[in-house]
């Protein structure tokens, strides 16, 4: 493998669209505008089952302002099959399809766009529009409905997420035999929705002859195109579909949401450039992390050696598709242990179809697990931290196979070193700050380095200055940024003469933006067109200047002050502008793919690791919790830029923090319906919430992974964060709480 | 809802109550044509595409909407834009002096105190107001007075921090 130099890389550069973001200049989707445009607004059903018998429009055209209103009735006839409203990240199953037809699967599902002149009446006619349903029983509540749990069935997204491994040994015998044991089958956390502070838009911009531009929330503008064209049946080179900023998304984008497809339809149909923005009641009624329950047992030797592990998941899903994410798969590659039986179920129920949401699985299957080994740390009467010590694993025992790359012990040891893990006195409630109970923990994170298939496009401009492209978006995790620095490094120029290009579906094939792969799968394109572009300039300067250059190779020329010049004799040069000349085209470009080699990877088992410490404050007569510091060591290879690198991590911990404490969407099991959805009673943290949040990152070094080392940091903040406030909360009470979020009420 | 309400609406003429708002908004001069149901966050977004001020809730929830009215932060999805005739309104677009960035912006890009960007303008005019008002005299009163505005990236701490950057709390012997 190459090794490029690293000379941006490792830089805590600010964000390069800063500027545009502080001063309001920066635009999302909804906010881009036509002469003509139109405002869509969506209705959604009162009910969670059952069928429309009729709805009311007649009245409702009449009103000022009123264009049209869409519905299953009056739809333009669309794709026949199912499969054409598949996307890149459909679970398997019958993808839903907004209008299709008069059947009503959830409660929330789009029944109507009515389309105004004004944003106001769209709103207003929505708000009035009568539709009349014939209710059909269901149920919203999984674990009323266990005896229906059945395996997951298996499709294209089950690949990248694998179902549990085989079970191993004899867990029962192992763990009867075992003289300390850990066991509950109550594990819980509640439904979840990703609440991004920008409500998903789509702004469709209707150029004519069958074309469209549209601006969609999105974290995949090439998922969002191939869906509109398979969907409207058009072709791809019409549907040209952008999304420069994103005002989060954290899993809400992975798949094309309705307010797509009613904008586009509206569009295509009144050839008219049409808009549609969510409420954020409406951020309700599409995909959402799961609610879970989880079981484990944990066995152990005297000596701390874990001997058997269960861990079993059931959680809900839709009817018409089978959601999976990885739970339980974790216990055996951060543990050796020879006995282990490992399940992962789904029940059925009455819900939209979940959806990834910021460390999908991870974040779940971690808590049980970190959750159980503290509490076999104090059946063994052993620290939390030597116990996981003593269970390191030096290999993926679950594949039997080497890691990549594993620095989790140093992890361990600096973050325990850095936090004072080691002054605890570890019995429960033996700390205390006046009226407050003080609780340190701790918590082991994992979450898998992927690298997928990507392409990327390297130029040379006509004003001799680079350009890179790719069609990912920057969803604020720092895409723009950290992809300039590798551009410039791959190069072998400064910042200030590459600007990288994207959120764009012209631009060359980039996956969805998620599951921490970004800077691995886009990051080796780039790093792949700029040396393809290198060897090309080579090649136009040996065209050039035959004798001078005939000798060289990729690796040792220059690109330095608008010359290409040999780097042992920098006075051997030829410039940009010669090159561009020779070549007879305003442009030299290179493209390439990066496609990571199944082969070699298959070989090892990739993951960044993390180990999480936790101090929590908890009121002895009222139970509040306050997570008052928190420091979180991060093992995730080569570290791009350290400054938007520690701010995922900080975010991450954020989301742990709420995921703990604060977040969870409630249900009305009788009305079959969210009761919560908005933002004063989805609490997320708010910054008194919100105290003295720590990150190390340890050295890790890995030439494995990717040319870049580097193993992605979105979701490896979160996971460990739950367990350890868990954890701290019992070292603080003396409670051990296994539903999450934990409220004050349950400590009393 | 009952047809008789309907064709009650229905007559209601959009000619009949359009209204005449004159406001200031960052320094100039603007006069707008309304309905009296167009709140101020829709009239800056939707009539002037000032789309700086974002819209996160739409109901005083998150803070994204906020604004400087006469030096007074205001969640402007609260607010009805006739409400405000005669006032003067500075949104982000207004906070950077003729291309120079406040120093509040300048500490959010060094203390990286976004990620998507999207509560940004939000954080900073209610940033801005709350140094205005004068009340908080430590990192915790600031968090505290900060709290209406809301960070789903988790950018929290990153925010107090460049926040407490510029800002220089009154002290009260």
């Amino acid at each position: 493998m190459e090794t490029i130099n690293q000379k941006q890389q490792g830089k805590a550069l600010s964000r390069l669209e800063g500027a545009l973001k502080v001063t309001g200049a920066a635009q999302y989707a909804g906010e881009y505008s036509a002469p003509d445009l139109l405002y869509g607004h969506v209705v959604n059903s009162t009910i969670p089952k059952g069928k429309i018998q009729k709805i009311y429009t007649e009245e409702i055209l009449k009103l000022p302002g009123i264009i049209e209103i869409f519905t299953h009735e009056n739809r333009p006839s669309l794709a026949w099959f199912n499969f054409q409203y598949s996307d890149m990240d459909a679970p398997p199953g019958s993808p839903f399809r907004p209008l299709h037809d008069a059947e009503i699967k959830y409660y929330g599902q789009p029944v109507a766009l009515v389309v105004a002149e004004s944003f106001e009446e769209a709103r207003f006619a929505a708000s009035v529009l009568k539709i009349d349903y014939e209710k059909e029983a269901f149920t919203t509540n999984f674990t009323n409905q266990l005896d229906d749990a059945r395996a997951p069935k298996r499709g294209f997204a089950t690949l990248l997420k694998p179902l549990p491994p085989k079970p191993k040994g004899d867990f029962d015998k192992a763990f009867d035999e075992s003289p300390v044991q850990v066991s509950a089958d109550d594990y819980y956390h509640g439904t979840e929705h990703h609440n991004p502070m920008e409500m998903h838009a789509t702004t469709t911009m209707f150029e004519g002859e069958g074309k469209l531009t549209i601006y969609d929330k999105t974290q995949g503008t090439v998922n969002s195109q191939l869906y509109v064209a398979n969907v409207f049946g058009l072709s791809f080179k019409d549907v040209r579909v952008i999304a420069p900023y994103v005002g989060g998304a954290f899993g809400s984008g992975l798949q094309p949401q309705y307010q797509l497809f009613m904008s586009v339809m509206a569009a295509l149909e009144l050839k008219r450039s049409v808009r549609v923005t969510l409420t954020r009641a409406q951020m309700y009624t599409f995909g959402h992390r799961p609610p879970t329950l989880q079981q484990i047992k944990v066995a152990a030797e005297m000596d701390g050696k874990i001997t058997a592990l269960h861990h079993k998941a059931t959680a809900e899903t839709s009817r018409f598709e089978d959601y999976t994410e990885v739970v339980v798969n974790w216990g055996n590659i951060l543990y050796p242990v020879e006995n282990t039986k490992l399940d992962y179920e789904l029940v059925p129920v009455d819900v939209y179809s979940p959806l990834d949401m910021r460390a999908p699985g991870g974040s779940t299957g971690l808590h049980p697990l970190e959750c159980a080994l503290d509490e076999l740390a104090y059946e063994l009467k052993m620290d939390p931290l030597d116990l996981r010590l003593k269970n390191y694993a030096e290999q993926d025992d679950s594949e039997n196979r080497p890691f990549s790359s594993k620095e989790l012990k140093e992890c361990y040891l600096q973050g325990a070193e850095k936090f004072g893990w080691y002054n605890r006195s570890p019995q429960p409630r033996s700390m205390r700050r006046g009226n407050r109970l003080v609780g340190y923990g701790m918590a082991t994170g994992i979450w898998e380095s992927m690298t997928l298939p990507a392409k990327a496009e390297a130029t040379l401009t006509k004003e001799g200055k680079f350009r890179v492209r790719s069609a990912v978006t920057d969803i604020g995790t720092g895409t723009l940024t950290v992809m300039t620095q590798i551009a410039a490094d791959a190069l072998g120029v400064g910042l200030d003469e590459v600007e990288f290009e994207y959120g764009d579906s012209k631009m060359p094939f980039a996956p969805i933006q998620g599951g921490s792969y970004t800077v691995s799968t886009v990051g080796s394109a780039v790093v792949a067109a700029c040396q393809a572009l290198r060897k090309r300039l080579l090649k136009i300067a040996q065209k050039a200047n035959g004798s001078l250059f005939e000798t060289a190779s990729e690796s040792k020329v220059s690109l330095t002050n608008g010359h290409l010049s040999l780097s042992e004799k920098p006075d051997v040069a030829v410039s940009f502008q010669e090159l561009l000349t020779v070549s007879g085209k305003r442009m030299i470009k290179a493209s390439k793919t990066n496609i990571p080699n199944p082969l070699t990877l298959k070989k090892y088992t990739r993951a960044a690791h993390s180990a999480a410490f936790v101090e929590v404050e908890v009121d002895e007569e009222l139970g509040v919790i306050n997570v008052t510091r928190a420091l979180t060591a991060v093992a995730a290879g080569t570290i791009v830029n350290p400054k938007t690198a520690r701010s995922q991590i900080v975010g991450g911990m954020v989301w742990g923090i709420s995921k703990a404490l604060r977040e969870e969407t409630i249900t009305d099991h009788r009305l079959g319906r969210y009761m919560n959805p908005n933002l004063a009673e989805y609490h997320i943290p708010v910054h008194a919430d919100i105290h003295d949040l720590d990150v190390i990152f340890v050295e890790e070094k890995d030439d494995i992974v990717n040319p870049l080392g580097s193993k992605g940091l979105g979701e490896i903040g979160i996971v460990a964060l739950p367990p350890a406030i868990a954890n701290a909360v019992f070292h603080a009470t003396g409670k051990r709480i296994h539903q999450l979020p934990i409220h004050f009420d349950m400590l009393l | 809802m009952e047809t008789t309400q309907l064709s009650r609406n229905t007559n209601t003429s959009k000619i009949d109550c359009i209204r005449t708002v004159t406001f200031t908004i960052n320094g100039q001069s603007t006069q707008l044509q309304l309905p009296p149901w167009v709140s101020l966050l829709d009239a800056l977004r939707h009539h002037l595409h000032l789309t700086g001020t974002k819209k996160g809730c739409d109901h005083g929830q998150c803070g994204a909407c906020t604004v400087m009215c006469d030096g007074k932060r205001i969640l402007s999805c609260l607010t009805l834009a006739v409400s405000k005739d005669q006032s003067s309104i500075t949104t982000i677009e207004g906070i950077a002096d003729n291309g120079e960035l406040h120093p509040l912006q300048k500490a959010f890009i060094e203390y990286d105190a976004f990620q998507c960007g999207y509560c940004t303008p939000g954080q900073i005019c209610s940033a801005v107001g709350m140094m205005q008002e004068g009340k908080a005299q430590n990192r915790a009163e600031v968090q505290e007075l900060m709290s209406g505005n809301l960070c789903r990236c988790g950018a929290n701490s990153q925010i107090i921090d460049a926040i407490m950057e510029v800002y220089i709390p009154e002290t009260h012997e």
